[in-house]
């Protein structure tokens, strides 16, 4: 018997370290995907594909597996987006293809992301190579950071015959994919073999380069016909509370990066953990805290549960996974003893008028300060831009917004002719996610074609939503 | 990448997908599209007589949460005038030369009639014809359509008639509903056709209202037969092309089929394709999802091709034909049994109580203790008594799980006979009860 049909029961003392960290949906077999593919109803004009930010051929791709041309069904998913194997992990599918699907409203939506893993691992299994470099043009790119959308823009500009040499300042590529993403939502090789994929389109990665540091933008600009800068966000920023800096206080990327990257046996976590924001990153550090073996888990957030960032579905997997939630309780101090954290001094909070977001401003309860008990303290409250960098490009005229560098949506070109952007680093609105940095990347790639190529080139583009516009 | 081009009598096509001479072919914008998303080729929506259609046109059978497993009509042949048709056509033949446009035509049974209506459909640049000697409904009552199809004489006459002034290929469409389609098929081939297409609609009814009383399609009140396609109907069509394509007049005639009747997939086609049709024709599927169907045909045929080395088509047609045989051929000799996968079984027992209902009562349920199923329900397992099993087959198919039952070929040391070669040399056994007994004992058959 196929161990899903267990209803889940959250009894992390009856599975091991490693099966805690599995997967969290079990791949499907052969005949779970036919039944789930022969449910979709080939809408035409299918409201799942306009979803979907890479604007993937949705109920084509399916009707593939119906039809047992899976491996055209995998192609079908890479030829609008070459990190289809992440996305179908990684999406927020909730808010995207299976929220608009039609059979959304009164029945039960297509498991759209689950289909797509089950052509992507398809692929895999079989080593399948989908598309070769393109004839050489002549023109060469750079392409700063092997995040999804440094990826996804080197790909696309490979096929098309130019000569990419993507800089990436880690060991390994993949962005936030490889280092970020819970490993029981995509396991690390899931990510290096989409690097490896780029990599055999003819991309040069060259890691463990910084740009900036060892090479700087100037001379990219000199040495290369474009660039395209895709470095993402940094670190989680200070609370500027005090002590911050005790024993036992962690950045939560760095945290998630721990699971990513070393023996989970290697990974220290408190007994009673503080989670700080409530956004997906703490869900994901607070989620993996408890399957780690943590016994309390909280996570302490200034305002309530409806203007909570996490979406829905994180938060009620979260409450699944037996984490506890603190809403209107503000962190004011880090108490420690001999150096390392013993409590969480924290402050009630009210709900006020309005603010600048639109969501209603916390007010502080004067008097209300309790403390916690803990032993470690995770911060998720979002990541600090790269200041360094937009202060470099500054030199070349380019313009931020909200810190973010400035781009042209259309073609995601920056002030400056020869020099594109994309991912987080461009996101000042909308959610940051894979699959937008994966669009960023396409229509950089295209915007940077056509400048170089001329107009004339319009036929052979990807549909993006930019183009759609 | 494989080559999916064919060459059906002469007719040239980028790939085996036509559309059938149906509503999907019914006018130039509709046929431009469906060659501007990859089909291959196109048999016009039948023209020639004029008609008046009904209303409420279509039944169908939806089987539990699936629609359209099978879909009847009593539409006629295209309701707009010759004139309009011919026009549209020779447009869309100038503007996709490359890709194959048949005319299909039917007119009442006069000689001038058809050589007329060829001889203006030549004037289009179409690469073919199409003679509709199959439409069992609305046409036939005025002796057109399987009126003509069902009686071999005429056939093979209009066939003639059709073949003295036509220039280009002329196919003949077939109907299903004769008892032996032989029949037909040699009348066309005597005629003169250069190629057979199979198959059109079968009579049917398609069901009755049970608050209503009415008939499906319900048509003002009433109802009444019409032609049945789509997926249902592909079993029979499949049988019926065999049986063409195998027949030995067919066979030395060399003509190519086009082969119809519930293709809804490339896997589909690549049956058709195997079973012996050059091109396949498709007409309920794309009622059901558009033109747009036609990317993964291609794309799943040529995948399929290439994993299997096939370079071009002509590489598999009718690589499953040599496997058609007769019943008094098969081997008497070959023996399977049953054996369930019990690591895959999820205890519905359904095989228990197929074999046990409806077959020879050779399973026993079990309490095998097998493995830890759980909370130890006690259910019980279903074991297959091996020495009993017939190999009938039924609980492999009825069992919900794949490759959960699986059907092994096990060795008796019986000789490998068959049926026709028993009846020549020991026909005693094939006439007499006891004989037949004495038979078994002899080389070991015990049925339970
Ligand atoms: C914890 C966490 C969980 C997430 N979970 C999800 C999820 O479940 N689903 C989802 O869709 N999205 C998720 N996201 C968001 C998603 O990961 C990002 O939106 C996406 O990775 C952005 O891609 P990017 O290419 O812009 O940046 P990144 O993935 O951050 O990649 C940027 C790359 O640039 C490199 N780089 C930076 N500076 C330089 C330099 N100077 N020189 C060379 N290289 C440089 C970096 O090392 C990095 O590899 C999550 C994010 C976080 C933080
Ligand atoms: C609504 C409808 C109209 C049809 N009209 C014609 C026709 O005019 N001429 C003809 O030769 N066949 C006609 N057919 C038969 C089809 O061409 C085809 O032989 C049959 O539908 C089997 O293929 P399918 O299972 O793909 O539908 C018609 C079928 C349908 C369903
Ligand atoms: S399919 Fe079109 S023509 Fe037919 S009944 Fe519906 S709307 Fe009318």
């Amino acid at each position: 018997m196929a161990e899903h049909y267990k209803p889940f029961k959250y009894m992390p003392w009856e599975m091991s370290l490693e099966e805690r960290f599995q997967e969290y949906h079990p791949a499907y077999s052969e005949r779970e995907a036919v039944v789930e593919a022969n449910r979709c109803l080939f809408c035409h004009d299918a409201p799942c594909m306009v979803a979907c930010p890479t604007t993937i051929d949705i109920p084509t791709f399916i009707r593939k597996i119906s039809t047992g041309n899976v491996k055209g069904s995998a192609r079908t998913i890479l030829e609008s987006n070459l990190l289809g194997a992440t996305c179908s992990r990684v999406c927020p599918v909730e808010v995207l293809c299976e929220g608009d699907c039609v059979l959304a409203h009164d029945h039960k939506p297509i498991a759209i992301g689950r289909l797509q893993r089950y052509a992507m691992d398809y692929a895999a299994e079989r080593n399948i190579e989908f598309f070769q470099k393109g004839e050489p043009n002549g023109f060469k790119v750079a392409v700063v950071g092997a995040g999804p959308a440094g990826l996804s823009c080197s790909g696309e500009l490979a096929k098309r015959g130019f000569d990419v040499t993507c800089f990436e300042k880690r060991e390994w590529g993949g962005g936030l994919d490889t280092y970020g993403i819970v490993v029981f939502r995509e396991p690390v090789e899931v990510s290096l073999n989409e690097v490896k994929m780029i990599e055999k389109l003819g991309v040069t990665i060259k890691t463990n380069v910084e740009i900036g540091k060892d090479i700087t933008f100037e001379q990219l600009v000199d040495e290369f016909d474009a660039v395209f800068v895709s470095v993402g966000l940094g670190a989680v920023p200070e609370m500027q509370i005090p002590g911050e800096d005790l024993e036992g206080v962690l950045d939560g990327l760095e945290f998630i990066e721990e699971t990513k990257v070393r023996p989970l046996n290697d990974i220290k976590y408190g007994d009673r953990v503080c989670v700080i924001g409530a956004g997906n990153t703490g869900i994901d550090c607070a989620t993996i805290a408890r399957r780690l073996g943590s016994e309390r888990v909280n996570m302490i957030y200034r305002r309530s549960e409806a203007e909570m960032p996490a979406y829905h579905f994180e938060y009620q997997f979260a409450l699944k996974e037996g984490v506890s939630f603190m809403f209107l309780t503000q962190p004011v101090e880090v108490i420690g003893e001999g150096g390392k954290v013993k409590a969480l001094k924290c402050r009630r909070m009210d709900l006020g008028e309005p603010d600048a977001s639109g969501r209603r401003a916390p007010v502080e309860v004067p008097g209300s300060d309790f403390e916690i008990p803990c032993d470690m303290v995770i911060t998720a409250i979002g990541q600090k831009k790269h200041s360094h960098i937009t202060e470099k490009l500054a030199k070349f005229g380019i313009k931020t917004v909200k810190g973010y560098i400035a781009v042209d949506e259309k073609t995601n070109r920056t002030d400056h002719p020869k020099i594109y952007a994309g991912g987080d680093c461009v996101r000042s609105h909308g959610e940051a996610s894979t699959v937008m940095a994966v669009e960023d990347g396409k229509i950089a790639a295209n915007g940077i074609h056509r400048a170089l190529c001329g107009e004339g080139v319009k036929a052979e583009l990807l549909p993006t939503h930019a183009s759609k516009r | 990448m494989a080559n999916l081009e064919i060459d059906f009598c002469g007719i040239k096509s980028p790939n085996p997908f036509w559309l059938a001479s149906a509503p999907p072919a019914n006018s130039g914008y509709q046929v431009q599209k469906a060659f501007e998303q990859g089909w291959g080729g196109a048999v016009w929506k039948t023209i020639g007589a004029p008609v008046m259609n009904v209303c409420n046109r279509y039944g169908t059978i939806d089987y539990k949460g699936s629609k359209i497993i099978g879909l009847n009509n009593v539409e006629l042949i295209s309701d707009r005038p010759v004139d309009v048709n011919l026009r549209e056509i020779a447009e869309v033949k100038r503007n996709f030369p490359n890709n194959a446009v048949i005319v299909s035509v039917m007119v009442e049974s006069k000689k001038e009639a058809w050589q007329e209506i060829i001889k203006r459909s030549e004037d289009t640049g179409c690469d073919g014809f199409e003679l509709n000697f199959g439409c069992p409904h609305g046409m036939s009552e005025r002796g057109m359509g399987s009126a003509m199809g069902q009686v071999p004489e005429y056939t093979c006459m209009v066939t003639e008639w059709v073949m003295e002034v036509a220039t280009k290929p002329v196919i003949v469409k077939l109907t299903p509903n004769i008892t032996d389609i032989g029949f037909p098929a040699r009348s066309a081939i005597k005629g003169g056709a250069s190629a057979l297409s199979l198959i059109n609609t079968i009579n049917s009814i398609m069901g009755v209202d049970l608050d209503s009383f009415e008939i499906k399609p319900n048509v003002g009140g009433k109802g009444g037969h019409g032609g049945y396609a789509g997926p249902a109907v592909k079993p029979i069509a499949l049988h019926l092309l065999s049986s063409v394509a195998s027949d030995p007049e067919v066979l030395k005639s060399g003509v190519p089929i086009s082969g119809m009747g519930g293709i809804e997939t490339w896997r589909d086609a690549v049956e058709f394709m195997l079973l012996g049709s050059t091109s396949v024709q498709v007409c309920t599927a794309v009622m059901h999802w558009g033109f747009r169907i036609v990317e993964d045909m291609i794309d799943g045929m040529s995948n399929w091709m290439d994993e299997r080395g096939f370079k071009t088509c002509n590489d598999f047609i009718g690589k499953s034909l040599p496997r058609i045989s007769n019943f008094g051929d098969f081997d008497l000799g070959f023996q399977t049994v049953a054996r369930i996968n019990h690591d895959k079984c999820i205890q519905c027992n359904l095989c228990y109580i197929a074999c046990n209902d409806a077959a020879h009562q050779c399973i026993d349920l079990h309490d095998m203790k097998l493995k830890d199923v759980g909370n130890g329900n006690g259910r019980m397992f279903p074991v297959v008594r091996e020495k009993d099993c017939v190999g009938c087959d039924l609980c492999s198919v009825v069992c919900p799980v794949d490759d959960c039952i699986s059907m092994v070929e096990i060795e008796t040391g019986r000789p490998h006979t068959t049926w026709n070669e028993l009846s020549k040399k020991r026909p005693e056994i094939t006439q007499e009860w006891d004989k037949m007994e004495a038979y078994r004992d002899e080389v070991g058959i015990h049925i339970h």
